[in-house]
């Protein structure tokens, strides 16, 4: 039982991040009817911001320490933050410990930025060509990105850490009454699954609830009419692109603690991002929202040793598996529109 | 009277055979004098560097080629001669490979093995390389030391773990100076043991690829050898970044030690992960909860940031050593490029200047004369301490660092702390239990 309910959070963990690029790519192809496979690029653009305010916020000068001595026997050069002269150490610890929650509030501006240049700059030339085009341009900018990130953060992963107060696990099992130390969870995961629901529903929120969601909406449902009344709907779908871009890239900094970004670990999802989106329904939010944790919870369970000793192998091929039988069983998917991506 | 019909497409033809003709003997002569590939004719030589220049090993990669730019200086008499300054042979005397001027090529492995094929081939072919070395993955070594075999050049092995390279896999043109996971295996377990007790149940998750296997299996004899029960052995898939999935199984099973036989991003990720699911805090079976990690890396050390402190695993070479030869190399290295050398730096460097002194102990560059100075050749002042390169494996022999993340350290470099240097004669093995062929020497042309 324990080992089921460690899966079950496992999965949401899992689905959350899936879930969040999901979402992403699904505003970007139910407004702009875009395949956007550089979706996974600003994941891995949003996990650098992190890494780049925390550089930031540890900018440093040299202090010379003659007590002790570097490798080559000279005069150790000390790192010294200037946050450290400017608010003292304590604070200053305190504020370089807090990098990655304080990179939400850079990312989203930076993200959106991003997102908005990439749209007006690129996609926008190639939205009346087939999707493969669309699929060979986005793919090759997603490379583009992901080099330019190499250039100048190097290949090796760059630890991040979360802020100290949440690097320790919860004791789901004494809540529920199971051994303690039975069924524990790390805090940043917990954190990140909430973070994850909250930006889901706000999304949602901002499209149902506000009249820019209400006219975006109508245009994923009707463009040429949403335009026949005046409406400037490009701007709005550009917008929108920048949002998609944001929502990916605060899934990637609220991840740099959980493993430590690289430059390539939004290659890591995309492929896996795409299915949940083939799965959920292209084109549907909630669909892509269910999928997303579906397939991680599904992901999850093939993993246990148990189920590793009957299907040997079966970890890494069971989206994909889930995949075919959900489309052949549902052709558009769980929640999928018909008409989307059927001409 | 006879009557000569010239034409300008006739002479035209006419030469162009001729011409042929007369330069084929030239070309059958040049080759079957030299009577092996790429023989250096100039007054230059040409090695090559295959090294992953792009792909997550790049950053490895960059310092290879750091250190391979290091000892062709070195070689050719600049700088401040290096580790010529201490090694126990004295054949090279810094005015280039039998007095040829060392030029270098590099290739791009990518970390992958069709691709690393391809740029050996294309530097052996193209730009006449006489050697080829480098590399971070054992499954690259395989690939390219078995075109070198094919193509007649020497292959000097970069960082290569698997006990395959010089095991079942092994060429008579290919040479490994790295340890292995068998040696991991045989230093690492006493320690263990020592440091943890005898009475452990361990739990293996190790990366599905050669290397995983071998690593996992050496130290899974080794610790089991010394009493330890193993309770688990999962295979993660190469591409896996979150491990969650992997390391909660852990928390339900009986087991009170966790080895993790990945390297790299993989090592990086899946130690994260079980250090944030409180691994290092737990107590099972009345024992404090220990996590193993059987190659380490100062790159990878990086990688996982504080999460290292503490864990246990093995490294070849580390620049905190105090033998002269270390010194030498740390000094070169860090004066020119600023920072300490990493492993990968280390092995490939000694590759190169091993390579060069076994052309000038042979006095010729046909590989089968080079590999024959290699085999059982004996040597020291290179960092390891006396090191000796078996003939029947061409696997080089040394003692093997037991290394620890270390707790409080003073620099970005500063990660790894050496727990005791394993003498050598506790990580020999006989070289018959891997199988494998060496065949013979293929000098090619």
């Amino acid at each position: 039982m324990e080992a089921i309910i460690l899966q079950i959070l496992n999965g949401l963990d899992k689905g959350s991040a899936y879930a969040l690029i999901a979402l992403g790519l699904t505003l970007i192809f139910g407004t702009l009817g875009v395949v956007n496979f550089a979706h996974g690029a600003l994941f891995m653009i949003g996990a650098f911001c992190a890494v780049t305010l925390s550089r930031i916020i540890s900018l440093s000068h040299t202090v010379i320490d003659d007590t002790q001595t570097d490798f080559l026997g000279n005069p150790l050069k000390v790192e010294v933050p200037y946050v450290y002269d400017w608010f003292g150490q304590a604070t200053g610890d305190a504020i370089i410990d807090w990098a990655v929650p304080l990179s939400i509030l850079f990312a989203i501006p930076v993200m959106i930025g991003i997102g908005v240049i990439m749209e007006r700059g690129l996609i926008k030339h190639f939205y009346h060509r087939p999707h493969a085009d669309q699929i060979l341009v986005t793919f090759g900018l997603a490379i583009v990105l992901q080099e330019i990130i190499k250039y100048y953060y190097g290949a090796n992963p760059i630890p991040t850490p979360a802020p100290s107060a949440f690097t320790g696990s919860f004791d789901f099992g004494a809540l529920m009454g199971f051994d303690a130390g039975q069924i524990i969870y790390p805090y940043w995961r917990i954190i990140y699954f909430m973070f994850a629901a909250l930006i889901i529903g706000g999304v949602f929120a901002f499209l149902q609830f506000t009249t820019f969601g209400m006219v975006v909406r109508a245009g994923m449902a009707d463009r040429e009419t949403v335009q026949l009344l005046g409406i400037n709907i490009d701007r709005r779908f550009t917008l929108m692109f920048g949002i998609a871009a944001a929502v990916a890239g605060l899934a990637g900094v609220m991840y740099t603690p959980i493993n430590s970004p690289n430059y390539h670990m939004g290659m890591d999802f995309l492929v896996l991002s795409f299915v949940v989106v083939v799965v959920g329904g292209m084109g549907s939010l909630p669909g892509a929202v269910l999928a997303g944790f579906l397939l991680g919870i599904v992901e999850s369970f093939a993993s246990m040793r148990e189920v590793l000793d009957i299907l040997p192998g079966i970890n890494q091929i069971i989206i994909y598996l889930v995949a075919i039988i959900i489309l052949l069983t549902r052709p558009r998917g769980l929640m999928g529109r018909k008409g989307v991506m059927e001409d | 009277m006879s009557k000569m019909n010239l034409t300008r497409r006739g002479v035209l033809q006419t030469g162009a055979v001729a011409g042929a003709g007369l330069a084929l003997p030239t070309y059958l002569s040049a080759a079957s004098h030299a009577g092996f590939t790429n023989a250096p004719t100039g007054g230059t030589v040409t090695l090559g560097f295959n090294v992953p220049q792009s792909g997550p090993y790049a950053d490895e990669g960059a310092d290879e080629l750091r250190a391979y730019e290091l000892a062709v200086e070195h070689l050719n008499g600049e700088g401040d001669g290096g580790l010529l300054n201490t090694f126990s042979s004295k054949a090279l005397k810094g005015n280039g490979i039998l007095g040829k001027k060392v030029e270098y090529v590099t290739g791009d492995t990518q970390t992958k093995s069709d691709a690393a094929r391809a740029s050996a081939r294309s530097m052996i072919e193209k730009d006449g390389a006489i050697m080829v070395t480098g590399g971070s993955s054992s499954g690259v070594a395989v690939a390219v030391q078995a075109l070198c075999q094919e193509a007649g050049v020497i292959f000097m092995a970069g960082l290569t773990h698997s006990n395959d390279t010089t095991g079942k896999d092994k060429k008579a043109n290919g040479f490994r100076h790295f340890f292995n996971s068998y040696m991991t295996g045989a230093a690492l377990a006493p320690v263990l043991a020592n440091n943890y007790g005898t009475d452990r149940k361990a739990y293996h998750l190790t990366a599905d690829y050669n290397w995983g296997y071998t690593t996992e299996e050496a130290v899974r004899t080794s610790t089991e050898a010394m009493g330890w029960e193993t309770v688990g052995t999962v295979l993660t898939p190469l591409t896996q970044t979150d491990f969650s999935s992997y390391i909660t199984p852990v928390l339900q099973s009986d087991a009170d030690v966790l080895v993790l036989n990945h390297y790299g991003g993989n090592m990086v990720n899946s130690l994260t992960n079980a250090v944030q699911f409180g691994l290092r805090d737990r107590i099972a079976n009345g024992k404090n909860f220990e996590i193993v990690v059987p190659l380490y890396s100062r790159l990878m050390a990086k990688g996982a940031g504080a999460n290292v402190k503490g864990i246990f695993g093995s490294t070849n070479w580390h620049w905190s050593l105090t033998d002269e030869g270390s010194k030498q190399f740390v000094q070169s290295f860090g004066t020119k490029y600023g920072f300490p050398p990493s492993q990968a730096a280390h092995t490939c460097y000694v590759q190169a200047l091993l390579y060069a002194d076994a052309v000038e102990r042979a006095g010729s560059f046909n590989p089968c004369a080079v590999g024959e100075a290699l085999k059982d050749f004996e040597f020291d002042g290179m960092g390891n301490g006396p090191t000796l390169y078996r003939g029947e494996d061409h696997q080089c022999f040394k003692d093997v660092l037991v290394v620890k993340g270390k707790e409080n350290p003073t620099s970005e470099f500063d990660l790894l702390e050496i727990v005791e240097v394993t003498p050598v004669s506790q990580v020999t093995y006989d070289a018959s239990i891997f199988g494998g062929d060496l065949g013979t020497c293929n000098p090619g042309a």
